[in-house]
């Protein structure tokens, strides 16, 4: 229809992929431990429901902080007048000194550097609109969050080249195959204008190691017009923070303050992950391009925060005592949690990435598929999602290159819930009515034979 | 640079235009009554804050909105982790209903076709992208708020072709106007994909009259094109006239569920009515489900705060505080506007008859040097660094005409106002005895001593001055 834009009819909005159908299928027959106990267990949503009685606590102690009031007066008007795209500045101190923090304070926020935008998505977003023209192209490392494709790429027309990850090296990013990403993107006449990163990985869970920030730190020390951004929204689930690096330490140990890569260097950063609060919209950008901070700035009028909910959460984070426990908590909770997942998963034969941070395990089910193809890890996410009622992702929605790897979260629901998901799970497996490659794994713990039951299927779409 | 993209290295977001230059001087030497009583009064700054007592108390007696809380118990953790851009089902509810009783429940608005955004700034961003490709034009009658230059241009690529109107008419739109403004647009090669028009108007102040209304929806019928109505300033109409919305056109006609209705789209916000543009809250209302469908997903990049949501469900669902503040926002913005159109007066100055919005559209032109937009600058300045009242020139607003000026009254005090009036007053008297008159400019005067209360001399003082950039 011409009367309307390309992006608004066309399908680079991407929802049209599994991920988001699993999630419709889930919307249709959900788990309800009293209402619907046989619904569709939802695995698919990477939220963080562990550490709401914390918040909760912290919000009846502290009850001005949602009722518009400073020392018990009333600052209303002022925040409902205030729309000034530099942000609220005790929010912007509150959250930079939450970010040194999660990093143990080995490195140093400046909140003139940062600029507030409503949730990462639009963070992203942003900072697609600020460092490449349509048609430019960023470098990602597969498999990646499946909301990128929208983020970086719908409304900016921006392109996406894939750096190619594989199990044979736990996904780690190689220099190889970032070399071979630029040379793609060359041979499709791309220009590209970076590579971002996930750090701590969606959905890896894993933290991007020493070795690669070098290895990336290196490629963009030669590519002069190359940046790099780090997606940090998962920075405070590290299970233990000395094992998270950011690129701000890259930056600062290896004395970058001088050079032109102090510039290209950018992160984002959102509230959703590690404080649970993704119906807030906090999300943010960081930088150390004065022109950068000044273009996101204005652009950030598209999506500013809540003058509400900057106040909310500047009390909130500003608590030291509160943000010091929080974080200490939350870190054990998930570990705890992730423990549990991928324990139970052992029992069942499947194994997992070894993953110290995220929300969600990266899950190797390449022994369940009756084929190693896409078309048979649709399959078996089929059964997974209609029979066996579990809402997992697949990888092939992350563009994972090798089928049969899942995302399955751990952290948002209960205990409970996550062991009657492990049990349905191991029930259908035990039943045989799960294909099985022929090949046997050596992570697999128990062994079992299945009949392999051929029947012609319609390649699905991806 | 060519690090960066081009929308950064450019000036396209507009903001190195005057309109915000006036507020940087605002913001080094702001006037306040107490600690800098000779500062620059704010009046380029469309606020409306006549009202807040009345949210206030509303907030005292309902502590549980904020305090996230229904029935007395914590609706933090649903909140928290409710990021669904299909939005609140009770705020848009509520805001549906809102929007309705604005229009004197005349139409009906279905919550299922609303587009929550952050802001009207996202909104009307949000339907560019929807509705054009990266040079496909929309035609705006002048003058235009300032800010559609970066919200509608700058990040999608759409180009803004002005309909031109003029004071003869008291700035209303002709069909002349329309098809010469779409000539235009082909001349310069751009395909013409909708008109936006802001209903009540900035910076006029005054309502479509039903005549524009009509001559706006036969136009886009017969050029198949689409017709965007912001009505953000819909809660301000203060006039004996009621609001008449695109939508009661569409009604009136019969088009209701007609193709062209389809091609229609109203765009709402929070922020001038309520008096709350802190808290983000716009929307986007259309017929067509493809629209809604995608601007849907846009809104993922600017969605609402659910904390925030959640407040002015319980605000809106209020239909006795609705009702009231309505009456009570028509009420006192209607003192305050003739508050400012007498203090005009006793100045020699007079506006464009308004009934509507936060500002009134001011007539300086026989205060300006010569008919030019330097003169115009050049008279700005002085009303900014000597007079010390911040207001917006009409070349930021785009205005064919130069010497027109918006002047906000809705926010600051009562004796605010009276200052600022006093201020002008003074100056406007002390320039009389400078002023010189230029044979042009003394018929001009002539011609407007029908209008002005006051009549005096001018003596015009020819200088030569470099003509200052826009």
């Amino acid at each position: 229809m011409d009367l309307l834009s390309r992006k608004a009819t066309c399908n680079s909005h991407g929802q049209d992929s599994s991920y988001f159908l699993g999630w419709e299928e889930y919307e249709k027959n959900p788990y309800d431990v009293l209402k619907n106990p046989h619904g569709i267990i939802q695995m698919g949503l990477a939220e963080n429901q562990l550490c709401f009685d914390l918040l909760e606590s912290w919000l009846v102690q502290n009850p001005d902080a949602a009722s518009f009031k400073r020392d018990g007066q009333s600052i209303f008007r002022e925040l409902a007048l205030f729309q000034d795209y530099h942000g609220l500045s005790s929010f912007k101190n509150a959250l930079a000194n939450f970010m040194s923090e999660n990093r143990q304070n080995r490195v140093f926020f400046d909140s003139n550097n940062l600029v507030l935008t409503a949730g990462a998505t639009s963070a992203n977003e942003t900072l697609m609109f600020c460092l490449a023209n349509p048609g430019d192209a960023f470098l990602l490392p597969t498999p990646y969050y499946p909301g990128f494709d929208r983020d970086l790429k719908w409304r900016t027309g921006v392109e996406i080249v894939p750096i190619q990850c594989l199990s044979s090296n736990g996904f780690r990013i190689t220099k190889h195959a970032l070399e071979e990403a630029y040379e793609q993107a060359k041979k499709l006449n791309l220009n590209v204008k970076g590579v971002l990163i996930t750090n701590p990985s969606n959905p890896l869970g894993t933290t991007t190691t020493q070795t690669e920030l070098n290895i990336l730190f290196e490629f963009i020390s030669k590519n002069k017009n190359i940046h790099l951004v780090s997606d940090e929204i998962y920075s405070g689930t590290a299970f233990s923070s000395s094992e998270f690096i950011s690129v701000m330490e890259i930056l600062k140990n290896n004395q970058l303050e001088n050079t032109d890569v102090f510039n290209r260097v950018h992160i984002v950063y959102s509230l959703s992950k590690d404080l649970g609060l993704p119906g807030f919209r906090v999300g943010a950008i960081y930088s150390n391009d004065k022109d950068v901070i000044s273009a996101a700035t204005k652009m950030s009028s598209f999506g500013l925060v809540s003058s509400q909910t900057q106040y909310l959460l500047s009390s909130l984070l500003s608590d030291k005592e509160f943000t010091k426990t929080y974080l200490r908590e939350n870190q054990s909770r998930l570990k705890y949690r992730q423990r549990m997942l991928v324990t139970g998963l052992e029992a069942i034969g499947i194994g997992c990435l070894k993953s110290n941070a995220g929300l969600f395990c990266w899950v190797d089910m390449r022994h369940l598929l009756s084929s190693k193809t896409f078309e048979a890890e649709m399959d078996l996410w089929k059964k997974i999602v209609y029979e066996v009622k579990l809402n997992i992702s697949p990888g092939s929605a992350c563009h994972c290159e090798e089928p049969g790897w899942f995302r399955v979260c751990f952290a948002n629901m209960s205990e409970e819930t996550l062991k009657l998901a492990l049990k349905r799970l191991k029930k259908f497996v035990d039943n045989g009515a799960l294909t099985c490659s022929r090949k046997k794994t050596m992570t697999t713990i128990s062994n079992w034979v299945f009949r392999l039951s051929f029947h012609d299927r319609d390649a699905e779409e991806r | 640079m060519k690090q960066l993209s081009t929308k950064v290295t450019s000036n396209a977001h507009g903001q190195d235009s005057s309109y915000f230059l006036g507020w940087e001087e605002y913001e080094k030497n702001p006037y306040d009554e107490i600690k800098n009583p000779n500062g620059i009064i704010q009046m380029g700054l469309a606020e409306n804050q006549l009202c807040f007592d009345l949210i206030e108390t509303w907030l005292a007696k309902n502590p549980d909105a904020a305090g996230l809380k229904k029935d007395g118990h914590s609706v933090f953790k649903e909140l928290a982790l409710f990021q669904d851009y299909h939005g609140l089902p009770e705020f848009k509810k509520a805001l549906a209903e809102f929007m309705e009783e604005i229009r004197g429940n005349r139409v009906t608005f279905d919550p299922s076709k609303i587009v929550l955004a952050a802001g009207s700034t996202s909104a009307n961003e949000t339907l560019m992208f929807c509705l054009a490709e990266p040079g496909d034009a929309f035609l705006l009658p002048t003058p235009y708020y300032p800010g559609f230059d970066r919200d509608l241009k700058w990040r999608t690529g759409a180009e803004i072709v002005p309909i031109h109107c003029s004071s003869s008419n008291g700035f209303q739109i002709t069909e002349s106007a329309l098809q010469q403004a779409y000539q235009q647009a082909q001349k310069l090669d751009l395909k013409v994909k909708g008109v936006l028009v802001t209903n009540p108007s900035n910076p006029l102040g005054t309502m479509l009259t039903r005549r524009e209304l009509n001559l706006l929806v036969d136009f886009i019928t017969s050029k198949n094109i689409h017709l965007i109505s912001d009505e953000i300033y819909s809660g301000t109409v203060f006039g004996f006239e009621q609001f008449v919305s695109v939508m009661d056109v569409l009604k009136d006609k019969k088009l209701e569920n007609s193709e062209v209705s389809k091609r229609v789209h109203v765009v709402y916000s929070l922020s001038k009515d309520l008096g709350l543009p802190g808290f983000r809250v716009g929307a986007i209302y259309s017929n067509d489900e493809m629209v809604v469908s995608a601007a849907i997903k846009m809104s993922s990049f600017g969605l609402v705060s659910s904390q925030t949501q959640y407040l002015l469900s319980a605000l809106l669902s209020d239909k006795k505080f609705t009702g009231t503040y309505l009456n009570e926002n028509q009420k006192r913005l209607k003192i305050r506007q003739k508050q400012l159109v007498s203090g005009l007066e006793a100045a020699g100055v007079t506006c464009l008859k308004s009934n509507a919005g936060l500002f009134c559209w001011v007539d300086m032109r026989h205060l300006l040097d010569t008919n030019t937009f330097e003169a115009e600058l050049e008279l700005w300045k002085k009303i900014v660094f000597e007079v010390k009242l911040n207001i917006s020139p009409g070349s930021s607003c785009h205005c064919t005409e130069p010497g027109w000026f918006r002047v906000c009254f809705a926010n600051m005090s009562e004796e605010t106002l009276d200052l600022a009036m006093k201020r002008l007053k003074e100056y406007v008297e002390s320039t009389d005895s400078r002023r010189l008159i230029s044979k042009s400019s003394h018929e001009r005067i002539k011609s407007l001593r029908k209008r002005t209360v006051s009549n005096w001399v001018f003596r015009v003082s020819w200088t030569d001055r470099v003509p200052d950039e826009r």
